[in-house]
């Protein structure tokens, strides 16, 4: 990951259209999530939905099971990975062993965070991504910059552009014809591809079904199409029953894009059995660990409920001003800054818990009631267990004694008054001018003198 | 409030106001008795700990707020008036829990019977709206109302402060950004300052600056934050504590 949070931000800010990209996409997607609000007992569902995730979590290795087993039950394969590695390799040796040349993927955030392009790539195999979204980052040779709309940060003009640079001829910043484009170049794609790769939103554990939700319709052709289909799927990404799904589906349609449905809710329940006409002839489902299980147990478990909506992205205010990227990581806004440096814990990702002023704003919307801005704090409070600074002890030390407070309530007013650019730190005053107090003297006392 | 003696009420003045703006604590003050209550601050009270705790350092901030409580705790029963949203949170939402992360039990059973006693100023003063400002010449303006986080997604605070500002004659004008963070959030406007600023920026882009004479808001570390911004860019729009707006002797400036 390259320098660090504030200079990433600086970047981003200093970016002239992606403040306005974001707000505008942001804007839009608060917007129509408030159509999402249909439901008459919308706070009730999320506490209900926040329960039913803990109790899985809580049995997850037991889940886990009952869903390989009936996975291997409808005729697919159920393959395990500790790691981003183990994952890839796993994935290689499939399309190794089935002489793959090209792969389709439909939208798949996992396989960004294990790198699984990149490992299939070095393989000589030729990766498609059929999102409209993700094929815009691709063909950018760019990152996603948001889980689910991984092109947020491009404007039409800017796809405009990348396009009429594939295609040999100038086509104009209009969705129908771009859309139109796409359409049609990814649709040879989908013809020659030997394997389709997608993600899981919701493995259902009592029949071995794996859930997708898209909107494009890219997400069928990925798993109907090719003769090999992996599922790469996080080992949280699971309900135990379709009850259990049905409430997720309530939920999370809603909360990503104010729909009460997807366009295409997508069920894959092992690959094409005799008579059927559509299918794959082999179906695989990799579940990936990563650093989730290190997760499980800990007081950030609430983490592992998150079923990838995205309202949290949107109407974070961090977000909105510096995008994505800034964050370094696959995963960006609240649930980023709280997942990867859970997935990953490293100087570069613990860094990421600073990246909120804890204005809770993730919390509110979220459709499964992670607390977001406690789980921010928490990873604070982990980043700083070694102690806290000078600062802070002498603080607790002076502050913890009234007469201690009190005077030193008297040293900032006159310090405020008198030097104001100088007893705040540099970086504040940089931006701001310190305001010099209003009124003089001690409040308590003057009340208790009765001069109030 | 006519007649009847007045209410006494625990005031835990907060430590932005006592340093940063001693004045608006009288506003605070004779509003409060304008409304029937007569405050008194408990000696021995310090700071609610927020800025250890948003840091990361529970342990210092147990230090400083377990001072507080056991002042407040000690102190005359009654509601305790917080005139800050974010001060308000910290004692009412998670106290316990601070108390609870660094093993004080005891602490955390008194941050417990608490709670309920800690009251926003906005929410106590419209609680108890008296009746004798039938009298008084209604205040007249548009001011725009900034929405403090906490108070309003921890506290669910958002109806009172206007419905004060509204009783009292002002009219409070249509902000787009009025609910998004001011991008103060203590030492992460510090930490990420870049970011702070722009998110300051953009709420205050968003100001109908020609239609208010006022910013106006409950907290005053995101007003401080506003109006360093808006100084440091030559904005002299007036920001105001609602408690200033609401004080029967009208507002004063006394810098």
């Amino acid at each position: 990951m390259a320098d660090d949070l504030r200079t990433r931000a600086k970047e981003a800010l200093a970016d002239p259209g992606l403040h306005e990209a974001l707000a505008r996409a942001t804007d839009r997607f608060v917007e129509i999530r408030r159509a999402g609000d249909d439901v008459a007992n919308l706070d009730a569902l999320k506490r209900a939905a926040r329960w039913q995730r803990h109790r899985v979590m809580e049995r997850l290795p037991e889940v886990l099971e009952r869903f390989a087993d009936a996975v291997g039950e409808a005729g697919g394969v159920v393959h395990w990975a500790a790691d981003a590695a183990e994952a890839n390799d796993i994935v290689r040796d499939l399309a190794t062993r089935h002489a793959v040349r090209t792969v389709v993927k439909s939208k798949s955030m996992l396989t960004e965070e294990i790198g699984l392009n990149e490992a299939l790539e070095a393989a000589g195999i030729d990766v498609v991504e059929t999102d409209l979204g993700e094929w815009i980052v691709q063909l950018a040779g760019d990152r996603p910059s948001h889980i689910l709309g991984p092109a947020i940060h491009y404007t039409r003009e800017r796809v405009a552009e990348l396009f009429s640079a594939r295609a040999g001829e100038e086509l104009p910043p209009d969705p129908e014809v771009l859309c139109a484009y796409a359409r049609a170049s990814l649709r040879e794609r989908f013809l020659e591809a030997d394997m389709g790769i997608s993600g899981c939103n919701f493995g259902v554990a009592e029949t071995g079904t794996v859930v997708l939700v898209t909107n494009e319709g890219n997400g069928r052709m990925v798993t109907s199409v090719p003769p090999v289909h992996v599922v790469v799927m996080g080992m949280e990404r699971i309900v135990e029953t379709w009850d259990q799904l049905d409430l997720m589906m309530t939920l999370l349609p809603r909360s990503a894009t104010g729909q009460q449905l997807s366009v295409y809710t997508t069920q894959v329940t092992g690959p094409r059995r005799d008579g059927e006409i559509d299918g794959p002839d082999e179906l695989h489902v990799v579940i990936v660990d990563n650093g989730r299980s290190d997760v499980l147990g800990t007081g950030s478990h609430e983490m592992l409920h998150c079923i990838r909506c995205s309202a949290c992205l949107n109407v974070c205010p961090v977000y909105r001003q510096i995008g994505g990227h800034a964050y370094g990581s696959v995963y960006s806004g609240p649930m980023g800054a709280v997942l990867t440096p859970l997935l990953d814990p490293s100087p570069a990702t613990t860094e990421l818990a600073n990246a909120s002023s804890l204005c809770s704003a993730c919390h509110e919307v979220c459709p499964v009631g992670i607390p977001l801005q406690d789980l921010l704090l928490l990873r604070r409070a982990d980043n700083a267990a070694g102690g806290a600074p000078a600062a802070f002890r002498a603080w607790a030390k002076v502050w913890s004694r009234p007469a201690g407070y009190r005077a030193s309530i008297a040293a900032i007013q006159a310090g405020a008054r008198h030097v104001p650019e100088t007893f705040v730190p540099s970086a504040w005053v940089e931006g701001r001018i310190v305001p010099r107090p209003r009124g003089r003297g001690s409040l308590r006392e003057r009340l208790a003198r009765g001069e109030i | 409030m006519d007649g009847g003696a007045a209410t006494p009420l625990i005031l835990f003045p907060t430590c932005v106001m006592e340093a940063m703006a001693p004045a608006i604590g009288d506003a605070v003050v004779r509003t409060l008795r304008d409304r029937g209550f007569e405050p008194s601050i408990p000696p021995d009270a310090t700071c609610c700990g927020q800025p250890a705790w948003n840091a990361g350092h529970p342990h210092e901030a147990a230090t400083v707020a377990r001072t507080t409580l056991t002042a407040l705790a000690d102190a005359p029963p009654g509601p305790i008036c917080v005139p800050a949203g974010s001060c308000a949170t910290m004692m009412r939402v998670y106290w316990p829990e601070l108390f609870r992360r660094v093993g004080d039990e005891r602490a955390e059973a008194a941050a417990v019977d608490l709670a309920d006693r800690i009251v926003e100023f906005t929410r106590l003063v419209a609680a108890a709206d008296g009746d004798d400002e039938d009298g008084r010449a209604p205040r007249e303006g548009a001011v725009a109302y900034h929405h403090s986080c906490h108070m309003l997604r921890e506290l669910h605070i958002r109806d009172e402060p206007l419905a004060l500002l509204d009783d009292a004659g002002y009219t409070v004008a249509e902000w787009a950004d009025d609910e998004r963070c001011c991008g103060f959030g203590g030492l992460f406007s510090v930490k990420e300052p870049e970011i702070s600023v722009a998110m300051a920026d953009e709420k205050i882009d968003g100001l109908p600056i020609g239609e208010i004479e006022a910013l106006v808001g409950s907290d005053l570390s995101c007003l401080l934050q506003l109006e360093g911004r808006m100084r440091r860019r030559g904005i002299e729009l007036p920001v105001r504590h609602i408690a200033e707006l609401l004080d029967p002797s009208g507002p004063a400036d006394g810098r």
